[in-house]
């Protein structure tokens, strides 16, 4: 039998020696008993081993994930701890995968120790309530805590961390730590009376505490759950639960009791809150009657697409520009910035309108259908075809706009958007490419939607199809420049 | 009025709020020994408790009570009788500062009524912010609440100094919130949302490393949440599951919370007075987590005709029963995605599984230690040593088996 006597509780190296040397020795767990020297004891390990150890060379493996368990078991009051991190240590070499084996009963008390050796210390970084002594800038703040197991050391820096500058102890029954605005450093555990018995906030907090308390959910289960009664009586706030509690089914029974309230005249309201339903001031001044039809928009519900989507998105241009461009509808990101063709498909579009010569602030942007339609993946959102009757509800907007802004050319891209313009399905493959006169005089370019080129897998049919696209548009590009040289 | 006065009309004032995370910001600390205060990545810190059983990890509190709109959900709505109280900028940061110093908070959550206009109520939220972080270089954690439609400057001056931004929603159906609070407009609150998606989004894009460093200015790195009440218009569970996701995949939420409408003092007469479903606001939380962290569709989650969750059991269990087919599952075979539809079966239980399961089979013996209650989970699974009676799992009884027994809410003393 060989007994093992460490240095203190918390005392890791000197158990990881031992340890070492004893499984390097083949000592069975069995035959190893293991002790803390209590204070005026010199260092007696390995003083009391029965049998002389070698002291050996070379190492062995161990999971990485088992040293930093180790060490935040070592922390807990189980004084069979020690044994039971030999044992582990020693099964561990003949079976490496242990640790992952939660069903064995070993791991998962190691497991378990360990979990509460974080809550304690997650709890002393929550529960630990400094007193202030003098007054700022010369005064120190000190705690009393008193933690369930020997955490002092490992719960330290955060309030390093968090409270760098200025003076504070913590003092504990174990150990105390002190910071001095440089280092942390650890005495031995002092007596309650040596910590201060109240701060000039005290009463301040409590009253927070006593307000911001709802009496109408009363839930003291699940408060005791998570604030267990053994860190109450450290906490100023504590004494006020049972009071609160008390009085909480009293005052909801005379709330709900009491005569409810006739509703009064709201005061003023007009002035200054007065909602504005335009989205941005819009960059084309002279557009009033267009800024007139976007406002109106903002509140359309012709059809149902409104009521998921974050806003309508309304066309965007100059007033009287010659070439009108009819998209199919606004996807995400047009959704969340309320504009046109601001998303992916946008930056296609805006990449082909330079490569064929047109400048897209002189051209008139819009869509057929003006809410965004989709499905709810998780974080996504997934693009959904707008349908015959959403096409044909939105509709007007796209004529009034038309009406207004008086193109030479609407552009029509993809089919949704050839749909609306003609007023019924045409197929987009047929169509293409040429400029088509409809009965009401508008001269219409069918093309596709910048967005299939998105969609498309393989690189040499999107760079077939992109220059496709780009023809198409030096068509309204051609259209454009004749006009120029016509006025 | 006193500062104290004041804390006790203004924490009053902000308990409907159900946020209270001080959690996910990014990672600080106050060792340069300039300022004071520390976040950390992962998890927040709740202080204390209350014994409502929420946690309390900030100061949570109102700028002012005044308000000009008539919500007639709200305590503070314009026709309230209520005391009213307003902070000086001043005074919310010494507040803050004194209480963070004593480790009472993990930092603040500042919301305000609306007073005059929109921006000059959102700059006055700024005001404290910017002074805590550049006047007094407090690294503690800041939640501000968005007033929507406030000025594009003000949004973006706010996301600087903010961990996060919430803005609420208010209540799931948009006809109810037309009634209930008349002067809110569920389009701008919205727009609003959508406009911080898109700043959130150009901040993440601008963080990740590129040869020339940061290119988009820090922006609430803790993200944006909202908080919907339950129980003060007639919406049901599945249209407020509906809404949720709706709002999850739209603007990125962090978070929904859920505040099981209140008795409030002064209530308005056209609201009907009654306790809180707790337990509905309870299952809508679970419901939640089915959606984001168990591969749950919005859709499947609430199965009866009333569109209501199940009052008496938990909805995963309420899905497992209306799926007896699905049922039992192999738990050595099964896949993650299935495993994780067992009740009783949490996500961190299932990552035990897969990795134990590897090494050696699980039996009967081993749910204890995996943490999974038995009786919940065996009629669902099969095992080495257990097969579910096959009678059982088509029995009517089996739903029955789950029920709670009629217990006392009592507190022990
Ligand atoms: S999609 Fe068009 S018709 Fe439907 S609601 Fe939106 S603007 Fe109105």
């Amino acid at each position: 039998m060989h007994t093992i006597t460490l240095n203190g509780e918390t005392d890791f190296d000197g158990w990881r020696k031992a340890a070492r040397l004893l499984a390097m020795n083949g000592v069975a767990p069995e035959d190893v008993t293991w002790r803390v020297a209590d204070g005026d004891e010199p260092e007696l390990f390995p003083a009391t081993l029965d049998v002389p150890l070698q002291e050996m060379r070379g190492t062995f493996n161990v999971p990485a994930h088992f040293v930093d368990l180790a060490q935040h078991v070592i922390l807990h009051r189980n004084p069979e701890r020690f044994a039971l991190l030999y044992r582990m240590l020693w099964r561990l070499r003949s079976n490496h995968d242990l640790l992952q084996l939660s069903t064995d009963a070993d791991t998962s008390k190691l497991e378990s120790m360990a979990k509460a050796i974080r809550r304690d210390e997650h709890k002393m970084h929550a529960f630990v309530r400094f007193r202030e002594i003098g007054r700022e800038p010369q005064s120190h703040f000190v705690a009393w805590f008193e933690p369930e197991h020997h955490i002092v050391e490992l719960a330290a820096p955060f309030f390093a961390r968090r409270f760098a500058d200025m003076a504070w102890s913590i003092l504990t029954p174990d150990l105390c730590a002190h910071w001095d605005g440089h280092d942390v450093s650890f005495l031995p555990g002092v007596d309650k009376s040596m910590a201060p018995s109240s701060d000039r906030l005290e009463e301040t907090w409590r009253t927070y505490y006593a307000s911001i308390f709802n009496p109408a959910r009363l839930k003291t289960k699940a408060m005791q759950k998570e604030m267990p009664r053994k860190y109450w009586r450290n906490l100023p706030e504590a004494g006020l639960i049972k009071p609160l509690i008390e009085k909480a089914e009293r005052v909801t029974s005379e709330m709900i009791a009491a005569e409810a309230q006739e509703p009064k005249k709201p005061q003023r309201r007009e002035d200054a809150m007065a909602r504005s339903h335009s989205i941005a001031p819009t960059e084309y001044p002279d557009d009033t009657s267009l800024a007139a039809l976007r406002d109106e928009a903002a509140d359309c519900r012709a059809c149902a697409l409104w009521k998921d989507a974050t806003q309508t998105v309304f066309g965007e241009g100059p007033k009287h520009a010659s070439v009108m461009m009819v998209g199919e509808q606004p996807g995400d990101r047009e959704d969340l910035a309320g504009k046109p063709f601001v998303g992916p498909a946008g930056q296609m579009l805006d990449k082909a309108l330079k490569e064929a010569g047109i400048i897209r602030e002189k051209v008139y942007v819009t869509n057929a259908v003006k809410h965004f339609k989709f499905v709810p993946r998780g974080k996504f959102r997934l693009h959904q075809k707008p349908a015959t009757p959403e096409i044909k509800a939105c509709r007007p907007w796209y004529e009034r706009e038309k009406a207004l802004v008086k193109p030479e050319l609407v552009v029509a891209m993809g089919a949704t958007a050839a749909q609306s313009v003609f007023g019924k399905i045409v197929p987009v493959g047929k169509t293409r490419g040429r400029v088509i006169d409809l009965d009401d005089g508008t001269r219409v370019l069918v093309t596709v939607h910048p967005s299939y080129l998105l969609r498309l897998p393989d690189e040499e049919a999107r760079a077939t199809e992109y220059a496709n696209f780009v023809e198409d548009l030096r068509i309204v590009a051609a259209h454009l420049s004749e006009k120029a040289r016509a006025a | 009025m006193d500062v104290k006065r004041k804390l006790e009309i203004l924490a009053d004032a902000a308990k409907y709020d159900a946020s209270c995370a001080s959690s996910g910001t990014e990672k600080r600390d106050s060792r340069d020994g300039k300022g004071m205060g520390s976040t950390d990545a992962g998890m927040g810190i709740c202080h204390s408790y209350a014994p409502d059983g929420r946690c309390i990890s900030l100061l949570k509190i109102l700028l002012t009570n005044a308000c000009n709109y008539d919500c007639l959900y709200c305590v503070n709505r314009a026709s309230s009788n209520v005391t009213r109280a307003r902070f000086t900028v001043d005074e919310v940061v010494q507040l803050t500062l004194d209480f963070y110093r004593r480790n009472y908070i993990e930092g603040l959550f500042l919301s305000s009524g609306i007073i005059r206009s929109a921006d000059y109520t959102m700059e006055q939220v700024v005001a404290v912010a910017r002074k805590l972080r550049e006047e007094h270089h407090f690294r503690g954690y800041i939640h501000l609440k968005t007033i929507p439609e406030a000025d594009d400057a003000l949004i973006a001056e706010a996301g600087k100094y903010a961990d996060r931004l919430s803005i609420n929603i208010e209540v799931p159906d948009e006809g109810s919130l037309k009634n209930l609070a008349p002067e809110k407009d569920v389009r701008a609150i919205r727009r609003t949302m959508g406009r911080l998606r898109l700043k959130l989004d150009e901040a993440r894009e601008g963080a990740k490393p590129t040869p020339r460093g940061r290119t988009a200015p820090r922006f609430a790195p803790a993200g944006q949440s909202t908080q919907m009440i339950v129980g003060a218009d007639s919406a049901n569970d599945a249209t407020i599951i509906k809404t949720s996701a709706n709002l999850y995949g739209s603007y990125h939420l962090k978070r929904v919370y859920y505040s099981a409408f209140s008795p409030i003092p002064d209530a308005s007469r056209s609201l009907p007075l009654r306790a809180p479903p707790l337990m509905r606001e309870h299952r809508l939380y679970q419901a939640d987590w089915l959606m984001r962290f168990y591969g749950f569709d919005p859709d499947e989650i609430v199965g009866s005709e009333s569109g209501m969750l199940p009052l008496d059991m938990d909805p995963k269990l309420a899905w497992a029963l209306r799926h007896r087919d699905r049922f039992p599952l192999d738990v050595n075979r099964a896949s993650r995605e299935d495993l994780l539809r067992v009740p009783g079966f949490g996500a961190r239980a299932v990552q035990r599984i897969i990795e134990t399961r590897r090494i050696s089979s699980i039996r009967v013996g081993d749910l204890a230690k995996l943490h999974i209650p038995r009786n919940k989970a065996l009629p669902f699974i099969v095992l080495p040593d257990h097969r579910p009676a096959v009678h059982l799992l088509d029995s009517a009884q089996l739903a029955e088996r789950f029920k709670p027994k009629a217990k006392q809410l009592g507190f022990a003393f």
